[in-house]
């Protein structure tokens, strides 16, 4: 293990940035600090790299015990979010400040920083001053200076927060060939989870100064220990009271046993996706809206056979969202392959889902109780899914789910929300 | 921008211009005008006069002490506001506006009472062999208290402004403090410091009120400039007092031309 956290706690008078954080972080990885504003992940960070000294507990790097050592004596690179160039150096300068100080040869550090400032692709911006660079530039070359000194590990403090969502996602893949290429331990702090799902082997979420759940992100996504790290990697909605993923519910068009009867007030269209708002229909004098178990009669007033395209072998339409659908009367299958939180992904911070580009109050749920189902467009042109049509919803088969009581479940054990 | 009609524009310039030249114009154009009445015979009644030269010299050998010692703890004061939480914080950046506000005359009379030679620390400083009070580093002591907010106040906004990013980044790349400082702190906030140093000349070099009290003003020895002037005045040598003050003046313009070149470069940087 490259960094060793033990019992660390950090206090800004009466705030709790951390409590009693124990974490190890493996050698030659991408972990990432997952969370969002505030929740302490960059104090964390910050003191690793022993720019903030902790209240109690110990730092350990490369099995050399840096509490007390300052930030100049724990060979660590830092990269900042708003890059902290120095504006006044050259940008091989800015590169060549930590050999510098190191007293190296003069030859020696005009080769190093060449050799880096090729690998960041600045070669020929060397003389430039920090000013005349953009900010993805300008990130790349305090990441070429903090890798100048040969660093144990590498922090990076939201390194592309500031940077718009294109370059943003760039020097996302840039910084992860680059990693393949240098193996050192990097450490980098982010509220996005989509950065931190593409870039890291492992993922920390850290919220209220705690750890939530430590683990790789098939872990986090597939897994997630509560309601919060399932609220922050990816989408949710409630159904039944219970935290599902809006794809991961399917819908029918007539009453099935033990499902929630709704109506769409909502239908948006997200690229290759629809995006459902469906209102609970609660039953007079029930708190549930669930419809006991009830023999599927046809609703009078629904145009079955017109919006009800008859899946063979099955009794109503099911609409399994994260399989690939297929769609009835056609064997192709309907988009596979297209991964669903690059295309769909939660704005950073939000544990709510909402649309990017969209305001908040268009996508989410009007009511509390409002569930938001998401599925293909071509599926839901299907089945004739528009505003105003009734459905009935229920958990995939083996969705993940959880509950009131923050402990994840498989549908297929889980009690009734009470 | 808001275009007003042009009778009231043209009657508003009038009025900012007639009251600057009421007020600063016309009074220092009488000086330069009274030191020229009789050709340069003013100027050189001056310099023939020893109380005249002596005074200059010590008026310049003060600010440049006064000077240097603002310029080293107005900086390490500025670090000190700006990158370290203590206690009593707030209270030493109100404390540091205090010679701004307080006159001159009460921060004599408030360094007499500790420095005098009857006072405890005066009287023991005495017997070390240093007298502060009517010599020269009362004189010092007296134009650093004054001028003690000029360079604070101008490298404070600075050093917030620029943040302790690149210090942060300079430290985990192996800097020491002082290499921090050197290397990347003092370029950052250099045009600052010039710019409050050259405010602190120049208050410095007009210090009148501090410095008559602590002086004794005694003439060819504790008298700066400033009181050479008074005295010169009050004693029917006008030209005497006109030439000075015209040299003053000038040192004064010197300064705020220096200021004003330094402007655009700190706002360029």
């Amino acid at each position: 293990m490259s960094i060793e956290i033990r019992g660390v706690g950090k206090r800004f008078g009466d705030f709790v940035a951390l409590e009693d954080i124990n974490l190890s972080i493996a050698s030659g990885r991408l972990t990432a600090l997952l969370g969002p504003s505030g929740g302490g992940k960059s104090t964390l960070l910050r003191i690793i790299a022993g720019l903030e000294t902790a209240d109690g507990g110990t730092v350990g790097i490369e099995g050399v015990d840096a509490t007390n050592l300052p930030a100049r004596k724990r060979d660590v690179g830092f990269v900042f979010q708003h890059y902290a160039v120095f504006k006044h150096l050259s940008v091989a300068r800015n590169v060549a400040f930590g050999l510098e100080i190191r007293k190296r040869p003069r030859d020696e550090i005009q080769r190093r920083v060449d050799e880096l400032l090729q690998l960041v692709h600045l070669g020929q911006f060397a003389d430039r001053l920090p000013s005349q660079l953009s900010g993805g530039q300008r990130q790349r070359m305090a990441l070429a200076r903090a890798l100048a000194v040969e660093p144990k590990v590498l922090l990076l403090d939201e390194p592309f927060g500031a940077l718009d969502a294109k370059v943003r996602k760039e020097l996302r893949d840039w910084l992860r060939r680059l990693h393949e290429e240098v193996h050192v331990t990097t450490v980098f702090v982010t509220h996005d989870q989509e950065e931190a799902l593409e870039l890291a082997d492992t993922i920390v979420v850290i919220n209220e100064g705690r750890i939530e759940q430590v683990g790789t992100p098939d872990e986090l996504y597939d897994e997630p220990a509560n309601r919060f790290v399932m609220g922050f990697l990816g989408e949710v909605t409630t159904l039944d009271g219970q935290l599902i993923r809006p794809h991961d519910i399917v819908v029918h068009l007539t009453p099935q046993p033990g499902t929630i009867a709704g109506e769409i007030v909502r239908h948006q269209r997200v690229g290759f996706e629809v995006r459902l708002v469906v209102r609970p229909h609660l039953v007079p004098g029930s708190s549930s809206p669930v419809i006991p178990g009830s023999s599927s009669p046809v609703i009078p007033g629904l145009p079955r056979d017109l919006t009800n395209p008859v899946v063979p072998g099955s009794p109503s339409p099911v609409v399994p969202g994260s399989s690939s659908p297929v769609i009835p009367g056609s064997s192709s299958p309907v988009i596979p392959g297209l991964p669903r939180d690059l295309t769909n992904p939660v704005v950073p911070g939000s544990p709510s889902p909402v649309i990017p580009g969209l305001p908040r109050d268009l996508t989410n749920a009007d009511d509390p109780s409002d569930i938001v189902v998401t599925l293909t467009k071509t599926f839901a042109n299907a089945l004739g899914l528009r505003e105003g049509v009734r459905v009935w919803l229920e958990p995939e088969q083996g969705a993940r789910t959880v509950g009131a009581g923050s402990r994840p479940e498989r549908r297929d054990c889980a009690e009734p929300a009470a | 921008m808001i275009r007003e009609p042009r009778p009231l524009r043209l009657a508003l310039r009038l009025v900012v211009i007639g009251y600057l030249a009421l007020l600063v114009l016309w009074p220092v154009s009488m000086v330069v005008v009274n030191t020229f009445s009789d050709g340069l015979g003013n100027l050189a009644d001056a310099f023939g006069n020893p109380a005249v030269t002596s005074g200059l010299r010590l008026t310049l050998e003060v600010a440049v002490w006064s000077v240097a010692l603002n310029l080293v703890f107005g900086v390490g004061t500025s670090l000190l506001l700006t990158r370290y939480e203590f206690v009593g914080k707030r209270t030493l950046s109100t404390l540091i506006d205090l010679p701004l506000a307080v006159s001159p005359v009460v921060v004599g009379l408030a360094l007499m009472l500790v420095y005098r030679r009857d006072a405890p620390l005066g009287g023991a400083l005495y017997d070390l062999g240093y007298q502060i009070i009517f010599a020269t580093p009362g004189m010092i002591l007296a134009t650093v208290f004054v001028a003690l907010p000029l360079v604070v106040r101008e490298v404070v906004p600075v050093l917030q402004e620029i943040g302790d990013e690149q210090e942060s980044a300079a430290r985990s790349l192996g800097g020491t403090g002082w290499q921090v400082f050197w290397r990347i702190t003092l370029p950052a906030i250099k045009w600052a410091v010039v710019y409050g140093v050259v405010l602190a000349l120049a208050r410095s070099l007009g210090e009148f009120g501090a410095v008559k009290v602590v002086s004794g003003n005694v003439s060819l020895r504790t008298q700066t400039a400033t009181l050479v002037v008074e005295e010169t005045y009050a004693n029917f040598q006008q030209g005497t007092a006109y030439a000075v003050a015209l040299l003053l003046t000038l040192a004064a313009v010197a300064c705020i031309t220096v200021v004003s070149i330094l402007r655009p470069k700190e706002a360029r940087a």
